[in-house]
């Protein structure tokens, strides 16, 4: 039941949406600057450039308020940068409002030549190949190029969820008009518990105005935790190029209001556009791996996503944990040309048809209780039943077992068991 | 791969659909269904005293059956059909001649999309029917067959052609189908939101059926249907539809059917009473506990190559695993055995019978 709205709770949720604008917060009454801080606390905006304003009022209770509550920022998003354009300008300002009172990590692509130009005003670290070549050394076989290069956030990330969003994709809008906060509904993904084991109807039941429905088992409405929000694309979406050149004209508009769990035992294409993951728990499982011979520059002339989700996903059906498909949408950018890309190998596409099988049939032996050991048995898997298959499976499997090397001496303290 | 969209109209079905629906008051919603309805034939499961007359809208084309017809056409088998529980519903799946079925509640009005439009149920309930499920491996972007939509990077192409469509389950705005013990916490909660998506549920994955708005082809899968022993003299109900649906999720995932879920929406507008409700269900809510692993459990052998097989099967499972749960699954085993020969009576072989061409399991 919604109470009839009026201008003041109107004007603090505007604030809110607009923290990052805003300089100084003295002038404002008492009363209202609590009211404030608590909608800034609830919606997540609590930044240290925001807490600092409220602090510089020097008002009381802001302060008894601090203390009283336990404040932790710990979101990362990690922004791999594209290999055509090294000007994030654009992108980082359409992003602002939403992304400025996270800490940032930004990888720069290998391959990519030219400076990075990053307008101010933003808290984040950028990592280029000398500091790459430095904190992993030569010996792995992990490529950190291409969209690959993003995996290195994952591993110097201290934090505890980590954001990936392709720089070719903007905030998108929801079907009322307003600007999606991706990064506010993936951490709500994070947040709130996964329900795998049964379909709801009515999709995610802990979202306000839905539940359980009838039938749906007592024992099973606690959930598990989710460790993997995979949100959608307005736009271009995520077609391969057959598809793409198939239907050029087609963009994808459709907002479809609902966040839902991927039922266990079941995989999908797990999609690296616009992902959030939880880095304690399955780190490790996202991973750099699989590099098709003919790795191109656009999504769709490259794998390592849906390769790296098929592990996630198998991992987390044998860790009891869930993933998530839905919200949030991000706007994706029109670029490259899909007729072009037929004209490589459909590398990706033929391997599909041996992958999934194989992924489908995979059992981990309960033994495996961390991610990391979880990675280790399908790249033992991987090795045994694809290698003679195509060299490039048993490439992949080296390189995952030189990944969770890699995780466990760069990659900080090693991931806990599922929680 | 998909299609491309093409904007064709969608067949009718006219003379291949028949819809269900069970009463014991009224058919008055019937008119707010006119302009979608009117072509179809109706039949209509009068529950509850049979002496009562239920009034039909004039202009519909329609066959009633009461207790009375229902003992008298099935003799002995008729202790399979529930009385005073909308369970009796199934009555009307099995005498129908036709291909596909539609049923319905009678307190389930047209709704109303985003953009203000009346949503025609029916036609949505036929396209999901007439487009191929996908069962086998979850499509982000949901039903790849829709305009605007296809199958996302990464799908294998081995998959596209996708597998035929047993059953459409459609969604509810207004009251939500809580059980009682939600029905009790929220009493007010509506659902208003409009997910715009169909999809198929995965193979392997239990879901909760709902009967209020549900088209399956008869064809297909028409004898895992029953809605089992319910209401009167039983000592559960309100798990009619969910029995089916897990049975006939098992089946259609051992023959390869696929089975959606999501539109179309239809107006929900009476809460049922939900004391009276938590007594029907109260059995029922621990039951399910053993029912899930039981059906999450079953696996029915490579020679089940027709509905009616699987059906038995899985009633000779349930008799061998339930009855220590309560002597009342021992009865349900019976009754689902009763069913099928019932089905068989009505249905001989001679007409279409319940056989998948590929039947096996992938």
């Amino acid at each position: 039941m919604r109470t009839p709205s009026c201008l003041l709770p109107l004007t603090l949720d505007s604030a809110v949406l607009n923290l990052s604008n805003i300089t100084d917060l003295s002038p404002l009454p008492d009363h209202i600057l609590i009211e404030l801080f608590l909608r800034t606390l609830r919606a997540g905006k609590l930044t240290e450039r925001v807490l600092k304003l409220f602090i510089a009022t020097g008002k009381d209770e802001v302060f008894s308020l601090i203390q009283e509550l336990n404040i932790q920022v710990t979101v990362n998003p990690v922004l791999p940068t594209r290999t055509l354009n090294s000007d994030l300008t654009s992108f980082m300002n359409a992003w602002r409002p939403i992304f400025s009172r996270f800490h940032l990590i930004i990888v720069k692509d290998l391959d990519l030549k030219e400076e990075i130009k990053i307008p101010e005003g933003f808290n984040l670290d950028v990592y280029e190949k000398p500091d790459i070549d430095r904190l992993v050394g030569t010996s792995t076989s992990i490529i950190f190029s291409g969209y690959a290069c993003r995996y290195f956030g994952y591993l110097v990330s201290r934090k505890k969820y980590i954001i990936s969003v392709d720089d070719d994709c903007l905030p998108a809008k929801d079907n009322k008009g307003f600007l999606v906060d991706a990064v506010s509904q993936h951490i709500t993904n994070l947040t709130t518990p996964a329900t795998p084991f049964f379909f709801n109807t009515l999709y995610d039941p802990f979202t306000e105005g839905a539940d359980f429905v009838r039938g749906y088992p007592f024992s099973l409405r606690s959930g598990v935790t989710c460790v993997l929000s995979c949100g959608l694309w307005h736009n271009l979406a995520d077609y391969d190029a057959p598809t793409q050149a198939l239907k050029p004209e087609e963009r994808n508009s459709r907002y479809v209001d609902a966040v839902l769990t991927v039922p266990a035992r079941t995989l999908m294409p797990i999609s690296g556009i616009n992902i959030a993951f939880n880095r304690d728990v399955v780190g490790p499982a996202l991973l750099p791996c699989l590099r098709l011979a003919a790795e191109g520059k656009f999504r769709w002339e490259t794998m390592e996503d849906i390769w790296s989700g098929m592990c996630v996903k198998v991992i987390c059906d044998h860790l009891r944990l869930g993933v998530k498909t839905g919200l949030p949408y991000v706007w994706r950018n029109d670029r490259g040309d899909a007729i072009a890309s037929l004209r490589k190998e459909w590398e990706g596409v033929k391997m599909m048809e041996e992958v999934v099988p194989f992924f489908q049939s995979l059992r981990l032996p309960q033994e495996a209780t961390t991610a990391e050991d979880c990675v280790v048995e399908v790249a033992n898997a991987v090795k045994e039943k694809l290698g003679s298959k195509d060299p490039v499976f048993a490439r992949t499997a080296k390189a995952m077992l030189d990944w969770v090397k890699l995780w466990k001496s760069v990659g900080g303290c090693s991931s806990s068991p599922g929680a | 791969m998909a299609q491309p969209s093409t904007i064709s109209p969608v067949p009718l079905l006219r003379d291949e659909l028949d819809i269900v629906i069970p009463t014991i008051r009224n058919l008055d919603f019937l008119e707010m269904w006119r302009p979608f309805f009117q072509p179809y034939h109706l039949i209509i499961v009068q529950d509850g005293d049979p002496s009562k007359t239920i009034k039909v809208p004039e202009g519909f084309d329609y066959e009633l059956y009461n207790r009375n017809d229902i003992n008298r056409i099935l003799g002995p088998k008729s202790s399979c059909i529930s009385f005073k529980d909308s369970a009796c519903r199934c009555f009307g799946y099995m005498v129908s001649k036709k291909k596909y079925i539609y049923t319905i509640d009678d307190d389930c009005f047209v709704a109303k999309d985003p953009s203000g439009k009346d949503i025609n149920a029916l036609e949505q309930h036929i396209k999901n029917l007439l487009s191929p499920s996908t069962p086998f491996f979850f499509n982000t972007l949901y039903d790849p067959y829709r305009n605007g939509a296809d199958f996302v990077r990464g799908y294998p192409f081995s998959l596209r052609e996708g597998a035929p469509t047993a059953v459409s389950h459609g969604l509810w705005l207004n009251i939500p189908d809580y059980d009682a013990p939600t029905q009790l916490v929220k009493p007010l909660e509506r659902n208003t939101r409009y997910v715009d998506a169909i999809m198929t549920i995965p193979k392997g994955t239990l879901f909760p059926m709902c009967g209020m708005n549900l088209a399956f082809n008869r064809e297909l899968i028409g004898p895992a249907m029953y809605f089992g022993l319910m209401g009167d003299g039983q000592p559960i109900g309100r798990y009619d539809d969910m029995w089916a649906g897990w049975c006939t999720k098992v089946i259609c995932d051992h023959l390869g059917l696929g089975v959606k879920t999501g539109l179309p929406y239809i107006w929900h507008s009476k809460a049922s009473n939900p004391f009276v409700n938590l007594k029907k269900e109260y059995k029922g809510i621990y039951w399910q506990e053993e029912l899930i692993p039981f059906f999450q459990s079953v696996t029915l052998p490579k020679d089940c190559t027709t509905v009616q097989q699987c059906y038995i099967e899985i009633s000779k499972q349930v008799k061998a695993k339930l009855s220590k749960v309560d002597d009342y699954f021992s009865k349900l085993a019976d009754a689902m055995v009763t069913w099928i020969e019932a089905w068989d009576e009505l249905n001989p072989s001679g007409a279409k019978s319940a056989e998948v061409p590929n039947g096996a399991s992938k």
